[in-house]
């Protein structure tokens, strides 16, 4: 296994109290996988890969426990020097917003060379030259002529493909995409996902996709972990879950999809709001949203059952949402 | 549509200009936003508007409720122009036009309170409501979007992103207008409360007898809730139809390729369907190409794309032909294809049983249109560069 995370558990200490952004989460991403992680805002994905990337604001984040295990070496045991070393060169991040994400004051070429300048200790002529390779990998047009341009001067699309390529420069085994997506459009989405793709099976990376869209998973991952409210409520491999979901979460997530035979009729929505992490309700943090909690979710938290081989579902009922199409 | 339209749109345009100087400014282009847009509201219809980041759909939006003045063109409420309204007539006609906006964090003002903000419209038209009612009116109306009226005394960052959309719906609804346009009203919002308010947005529209216009980028929603559809592209419509229409008969290129970049949420989808990915963005709405705007993108681009530009009607191909494809169509090359698998709605669809399979592009069986004059013409261009295909 290329990346295992072990009940990683992560807090904020706020003016409200300590706020359980993580508790307790597990998964694993092996070489040349999709692992995606779906979730909502809150619920605890950007926050587990930071911790992963060794990039968490401390404080006010602490890591509260667990093991992030990358190539049989636990990280959170290692000594921040090593793990600079990690970071970028064997593990690198795509973050959503890349105009934020890029230095505005350097040309695209300088921060792509940096890269080779300061893990494989290249010349400054040499890591130029590996830049524009870089971006022309990535399909940068006229890469040769806009290495020397800054960031502002791209579109959304290409400073994304600048951020992968960025990524890509040391050829990771692992890499941590958070909503790489989200803010393009749909016609340039599709081009960037397929680059994505195509780069990870080149190079058998691991990929991690932080996303909150069910369409985007379905397109590019081999597994999914479903999160909430800071636990992982459900993994399974995403030909199963879209075709039987075993949490009443992921139910309702993909029951809100507008399908084309509902039109005219209401949509399905979950009710409610998802918690306050500084309140998370006792018991499954699901359970006042959830059509079919009983006494026992108010009371006990629901650990990870084992639905098959490869699928576990944090729920008390999970037999009964499975057969419940 | 039969019936008269509420709101008509003609030729509107909205040119940004862009200028060079400090002191002495002079003006060297224009960013053309919005470059000839038309369309017709009905009563109690929901006009779907899609498109992508620059495409002008926002500025359409905001010459609807008048926050920006058209360069040219005309907006018909109930047959009389806004555009040239001043004064009192236009302020009752605003009254009657209203927003929702997109961002629930920005459209509200921090440091008033709930009250306070549902509660403003009527200090610009007191004649809605007499000042000893306003608190109850405004009660009323955060128990019509779903919020507890006791909340009435609390603060904008009280709430969560879905209920502070409560809360710009309710001030939209709040002077009883006959259209919301709402641009973007769910895009901010985490997938398990968008369909709450879409549910929403939906019963008001029948208990109030709204007609919304309603923008996004998310084509899923935007088929859920709209009667008809629009399709913009670097600020013209370049297709418009009913959502059977441009969903599964759309004869647009643009159109197809922005349908088929949607991902589905259907992993079993993803070898068969067929993805048209388009290769570079969108062009500077400052410089658009000459004649079509697509054509630098398409993949079925000839002379005749760059020369002419391609109006917004019923193409000559599908003239007459009384099928779902006979809508209209900006595109000298118009055909059909189908994009969307029709897999999930069995029974609705062409009904030609033709679907089922995306593969199935070209249709040249279709004898109707190989009688037609002009069909020719349109196949010439479908045999040239495929666009990729994904596996």
């Amino acid at each position: 296994m290329l990346l295992e995370v072990r009940e990683l558990q992560v807090e904020f200490h706020t003016r409200d109290g300590v706020a359980k952004a993580v508790n307790g989460v597990s998964y694993s991403v092996d070489a040349g996988e999709t692992l995606a992680v779906l979730g909502e805002s809150g619920s605890g994905k950007s926050v587990t890969a930071q911790a992963i990337m060794g990039i968490l604001d401390v404080p006010p984040g602490r890591i509260a426990g667990g093991e992030v295990v990358f190539k049989g070496r636990d990280l959170l045991k290692t000594k921040e020097d090593e793990r600079r070393k990690i970071r970028g060169a064997d593990m690198a991040m795509i973050f959503q917003d890349a105009l934020s994400s890029l230095n505005p004051v350097l040309t695209v070429g300088a921060q792509l060379g940096e890269m080779f300048i300061v893990h494989r200790g290249m010349s400054r002529k040499d890591a130029r030259a590996r830049a524009v390779e870089l971006m022309e990998r990535v399909r940068i047009p006229a890469a040769k002529e806009r290495v020397n341009d800054y960031p502002h001067q791209f579109s959304g699309g290409m400073r994304q493909r600048i951020m992968i390529a960025m990524a890509m420069a040391l050829e990771p085994s692992l890499i941590i995409a958070d909503e790489p997506t989200t803010a393009l459009d749909v016609t340039v989405q599709a081009q960037v996902m397929e680059l994505l793709a195509d780069l990870q099976r080149e190079l058998n990376m691991g990929l991690i996709l932080i996303t909150h869209d069910l369409g985007v998973v379905a397109d590019v991952a081999d597994k999914i972990a479903v999160m909430y409210a800071g636990r992982i409520v459900e993994t399974a491999p995403v030909h199963d879950i879209y075709k039987a979901p075993a949490h009443p979460y992921t139910r309702g997530l993909l029951d809100s999809i507008p399908r084309l035979d509902q039109k005219g009729r209401d949509l399905y929505a979950i009710k409610g709001l998802p918690p306050n992490l500084t309140r998370i309700p006792p018991g499954c943090a699901f359970n006042p949203r959830c059509p079919r909690a009983q006494d026992i979710c108010r009371t006990d938290v629901p650990p990870l059952f084992e639905v098959d081989e490869n699928r576990r579902s944090a729920c008390f009922f999970w037999r009964e949402t499975l057969d419940d199409v | 549509m039969t019936s008269e339209p509420i709101l008509e749109v003609r030729d509107l345009v909205k040119h940004f200009p862009l200028t060079q100087g400090i002191l002495f400014k002079r003006q060297i282009g224009a960013v053309k936003a919005v470059d000839g847009v038309s369309f017709g509201l009905a009563a109690g219809e929901t006009l779907g508007i899609v498109g992508e980041s620059g495409c002008g759909k926002s500025t359409v939006a905001r010459m609807l409720v008048n926050l920006e003045r058209p360069t040219a063109g005309e907006i018909r409420y109930k047959g009389e122009d806004i555009t040239q309204m001043s004064g009192r007539a236009l302020k009752a006609v605003r009254r009657n036009i209203q927003m929702v906006f997109q961002d629930p964090y920005t459209s509200l003002n921090p440091r008033m309170t709930v009250g306070d903000i549902i509660g403003e419209p009527f200090d610009i038209h007191p004649e809605v409501a007499p000042k000893g009612d306003r608190r109850r009116m405004v009660q009323d109306l955060l128990d019509v979007v779903g919020l507890n009226p006791e909340y009435i005394n609390r603060y904008p960052h009280q709430f969560s992103g879905g209920q502070r959309q409560r809360i710009g719906i309710a001030r939209g609804l709040a002077l009883r207008p006959e259209i919301i346009v709402a641009d973007e009203p769910v895009s901010a919002l985490d997938v398990s409360v968008q369909a709450q308010v879409v549910n929403l947005m939906e019963r008001l529209q029948n208990e109030f007898d709204l007609s919304y216009v309603f923008i996004a980028h998310d084509l899923s929603i935007v088929r859920h809730i709209s009667d008809r559809v629009g399709v913009m592209y670097l600020g013209r419509i370049i297709e418009i139809g009913t959502d059977v229409q441009i969903y599964d008969h759309p004869t647009h290129p643009y159109t197809q390729a922005l349908l088929s970049a949607v991902p589905v949420p259907d992993p079993e989808a993803r070898e068969g369907r067929e993805r048209i990915i388009l290769t570079g963005e969108v062009p500077s709405p400052a410089h658009p190409p000459s004649g079509c705007r697509f054509r630098t993108r398409c993949w079925k681009a000839q002379e005749r794309c760059a020369l002419e530009v391609p109006l917004l009607a019923v193409p000559a191909v599908f003239r007459g032909t009384d099928g779902p494809a006979e809508h209209d169509s900006a595109c000298h090359f118009a055909e059909e294809r189908q994009i969307v698998p029709t897999t999930s709605a069995p029974g609705e669809g062409d009904g030609e049983g033709l679907g089922d399979g995306a593969g199935d592009e070209s249709r040249d069986g279709d004898g109707e249109r190989e009688s037609d004059g002009g069909a020719g013409d349109a196949d010439a261009g479908e045999q040239g560069p495929d666009p990729d295909k994904e596996m």
